[in-house]
């Protein structure tokens, strides 16, 4: 092989990797783009990785990829916005705040887990350090894209590392009574405040330097981080469940202002106006739903209407799998049994897709069947929120990450041998006394 | 006059005459009725049929609701054992002082107010099968009770129904006491079940006077080598369910699998020894010993004729209870028909667990247990509407603000 062929070929490939040329019109679908109605009997065209056209009367370009879904429905990819799939470890037992820490620096981006939640149509993840800490570290944004490294399967790439929040908990969550860790919620409060007082002193001598690498401060990577916070360049995903640790967390936001997005929240139907009322950087909640109340104390009082609450309360409301807790696989169900306890249907597929994107910041990318997002799709066999659907197919900007017509994706759907292997630390999590729900 | 009293007020507890009429009414034993009537008198059911052919007595309450099943049955559950508060007050599923621990009760310990109890009988379940759980070689007994009462006594229905033990890796003992490894624990049982044997030939040819002292834990497994009650047999992996099959093949023990989260991969193994399958919560995260479950078991099963039902299992932490008619809704999504799932939640399990003259089905002569719906019983975004056992409607079901 001469050459010129042969690095024709590999830019090819590479340009193959990086976007998809084609364009892939879907029609015939059913298709719920969240923003915007449904259409019975419509045509979705991507291209480049992008939505370029959706509608019922949409020109096909002679070269497209014509892909008939009769009987079949499109919704936009799904996103969680609190996951702990890739068996990332987070902060480590000795010290309850670790901001420096980056949970991209330990995510198995080849583990199984990432595999089942593309078979449960997820495309967008906030993927979290694990739990027992007041802060556990640096959450990162993942597009479950096909790929070996975290770098193709970060949302974003940002001059710091990757696209992510920051994970904090409270309640007791972060109580130990060993170490340096809190025993009480005022001490977990004190400590918290304390972290962010210095924050704001770290922002102030870099404010104050003006520039000057001299003035700088000395480099403090969880400063550095925790500024960021403060600057509401990172959101703050906050664990927590009881009615008063959901006021503590407004408490300490309307304090440091930093954005945040309150999750869990087992008792949201107590407080749900409350978080209404807590102004802008109070992004909004997401949920987990579990089959029964219970086996934590703290979740006792936990109610499937909380998604109906909350909507009734105004607050944008997301949901989460935090996977191991909840299976990916059937995150739909969350939604579902939202509706089943009073929530709007409309608002429930909102909740599992637009909204937390929006939870996220990332609602200018994926979250809706809008020109010019990202084409992440997932193909349905019928009604998202029925037991008796199936997640087709998932799709990730323009290519197919999951089809339940292969064997070797579909047993990712089913389970069977290999569909669950290296989950170690999922393991660990789970039997974790102070583990991350 | 207070005895009067008395009496009328336990048959008000327990015996009411009440009607449902359902425009899908299933009755499980016979075909689904469109726009059915039951009649339950005196807490049992003695009318069922099409509303244009059966006569409702002059004064009867008719509840009118979409969808009536048979009550549902929970075939394996640590429910009123683990309770909803997860402190150590409430937990009295497993004792850890001996690995083999036939003799422990379940009525001695059943809570039948917890409020997780409560929790299902809201969801449709009006029987469950309950007990020691997972996680000893021999647990502890297991007991079968309807959801609803004050007391053990005014709730059970099978005092001793099965004697529960597990294979596998969460009955590892790693401090240096037995069983440490798969092969001590089934040496342990076989030893067990040999003193057993060695017991009953004793007390057989003990002249009057001179029999051997009684023992509670020998008595409980006599129960076992006289087929006179189940043993329970959790085991997920292969190598365990090869065990139980085993250990059953061994001493003529009538054996119950229970969890058998590979047995989509032993069909034929499971259907060649005759045992029935107590199928894992579908809904458990794959991990440990259970990385091979497969959301397909319940169909494979069905295809070759084994029987099987389903269960909420053991919850240690978060959710502190499973659904089983929500486990089941996820056999009903992964192949397995709405017959044949609503069969294997009702008189499947009733069959199973020895009280099909009793519950399972809604038929002349049976408990007048029911479980109403808005709809088809395993969709998610249906609730159910009521729940009714021995006549009385004792849960209006799942409220909006659960």
């Amino acid at each position: 092989m001469n050459k010129t062929l042969l690095s024709a070929l590999l830019i090819g490939t590479c340009l193959g990797l990086l976007a998809q040329e084609r364009p892939i019109a879907f029609t015939n679908a059913y298709i719920i783009p969240v923003e915007g109605t449904d259409l019975t009997k419509g045509t979705l065209l991507i291209k480049g990785g992008k939505i370029i056209a959706l509608g019922s009367n949409v020109l096909i370009p002679a070269e497209a990829d014509v892909k008939d879904m009769k009987g079949q429905i499109l919704m936009p990819g799904i996103v969680d916005s609190h996951s702990h799939i890739g068996s990332g470890e987070g902060a480590d037992g000795s010290a309850p705040i670790q901001p420096e820490i980056r949970i991209s620096d330990s995510i198995n981006v080849e583990n199984t887990s990432i595999r089942r939640a593309q078979a449960g149509g997820l495309t967008t993840v906030n993927v979290m350090p694990g739990s027992g800490h007041l802060l556990s570290g640096q959450t990162v944004y993942l597009k479950l894209r096909s790929g070996h490294t975290i770098d193709e399967l970060a949302f974003e790439k940002t001059a710091g590392g990757y696209l992510g929040g920051m994970k904090m908990a409270n309640g007791t969550n972060s109580r130990r009574s060993a170490g340096n860790f809190p025993g009480t919620r005022a001490k977990s409060a004190s400590l918290v405040r304390e972290q962010f007082i210095k924050a704001q002193a770290y922002q102030a001598k870099i404010k104050a330097a003006a520039g000057d690498a001299s003035k700088m401060p000395a480099r403090d990577l969880g400063m550095e981080a925790l500024v960021e916070v403060l600057e509401g360049k990172r959101t703050v995903h906050h664990h927590t469940h009881r009615h008063d640790d959901i006021v503590t967390v407004l408490r300490l936001q309307k304090e440091f202002g930093f954005k945040v997005v309150l999750h869990h929240v087992s008792e949201a139907w107590a407080v749900a106006d409350q978080i209404k009322a807590g102004g802008n950087n109070v992004i909004g909640a997401s949920i987990i739903v579990v089959d029964s109340p219970g086996g934590k104390l703290e979740t006792k009082e936990v109610r499937f209407s909380n998604g109906a609450s909350l909507e009734q309360a105004g607050v944008l409301t997301g949901f989460h799998t935090d996977d191991p807790i909840t299976d990916s696989r059937w995150f739909l169900r969350a939604g579902a049994l939202a509706v089943r306890y009073g929530m709007s249907r409309q608002e429930a597929l909102k909740a599992m897709t637009l909204n937390n994107a929006k939870l996220l910041g990332l609602d200018q990318r994926v979250g809706s069947l809008v020109v010019g997002k990202d084409a992440d799709l997932v193909v349905l066999s019928g009604d998202p929120f029925s037991v008796y659907s199936k997640v087709q197919e998932t799709w990730i900007e323009g290519r197919r990450v999951f089809n339940r017509l292969d064997p070797s994706d579909r047993k990712f759907a089913t389970g069977g041998i290999g569909a669950a292997i290296d989950t170690v630390n999922h393991d660990a999590l789970l039997e974790d006394e102070s583990e991350d729900l | 006059m207070r005895v009067l009293l008395l009496t009328l007020f336990c048959l008000t507890l327990t015996a009411q005459d009440i009607a449902v009429r359902a425009e899908k009414l299933y009755t499980v034993s016979g075909a689904m009725i469109t726009d059915g009537v039951i009649i339950i008198q005196k807490g049992k059911i003695t009318a069922v049929g099409k509303a244009s052919d059966i006569q409702v007595p002059e004064g009867m309450k008719v509840l009118r609701h979409k969808v009536a099943v048979p009550g549902l049955i929970d075939g394996h559950s640590t429910v009123g054992f683990s309770g909803l508060l997860n402190q150590p007050h409430d937990q009295d599923q497993v004792e850890r002082s001996a690995p083999m621990q036939p003799e422990l009760r379940a009525i001695d310990a059943y809570n039948p107010k917890d409020p997780l109890v409560r929790f299902l009988s809201n969801r449709g379940i009006t029987t469950v099968h309950t007990g020691h759980g997972p996680g000893a070689l021999i647990s502890g007994q297991t007991l079968i009770a309807k959801t609803f009462g004050n007391t053990i006594d005014e709730t059970v229905m099978v005092p001793e129904a099965m004697i529960a033990a597990t294979l596998g890796d969460s009955i590892r003992n790693t401090e240096g006491k037995a069983p440490g490894t798969r092969s001590k624990a089934m040496a342990m049982l076989r030893s067990e079940l040999l003193a057993t044997q060695d017991f009953m030939k004793k007390r057989r040819v003990a002249k009057s006077g001179q029999e051997p002292d009684r023992s509670l834990r020998m008595e409980a497994l006599i129960q076992v080598l006289r087929r006179e009650r189940p043993l329970l047999i959790t085991a997920q992996k292969s190598i365990d369910i090869m065990g139980a099959l085993r250990l059953a093949k061994e001493f003529n023990i009538q054996l119950v699998l229970d969890g058998a989260s590979d047995a989509h991969l032993l069909i034929q193994e499971i259907k060649t020894s005759g045992v029935s399958v107590i199928i894992h919560p579908l809904m458990t995260y794959p991990r440990g010993e259970m990385e091979n479950m497969n959301l397909e078991t319940p169909s494979l099963l069905q295809k070759a004729g084994i029987p099987f039902i389903f269960q909420s299992g053991y919850e240690a932490y978060v959710p502190k209870t499973r659904v089983v008619l929500w486990e089941a809704g996820m056999a009903a999504g992964n192949g397995l028909s709405f017959d044949q799932t609503l069969y294997a939640v009702t008189l499947g399990a009733a069959r199973l667990l020895g009280i099909q003259g009793r519950v399972g089905s809604l038929e002349v002569g049976k408990d007048g247990d029911l479980a109403l719906f808005t709809g088809d019983p395993f969709e998610w975004t249906t609730r159910c509407t009521g729940t009714i056992i021995n006549g009385r409607l004792v849960s209006d079901g799942e409220a909006l603000k659960d």
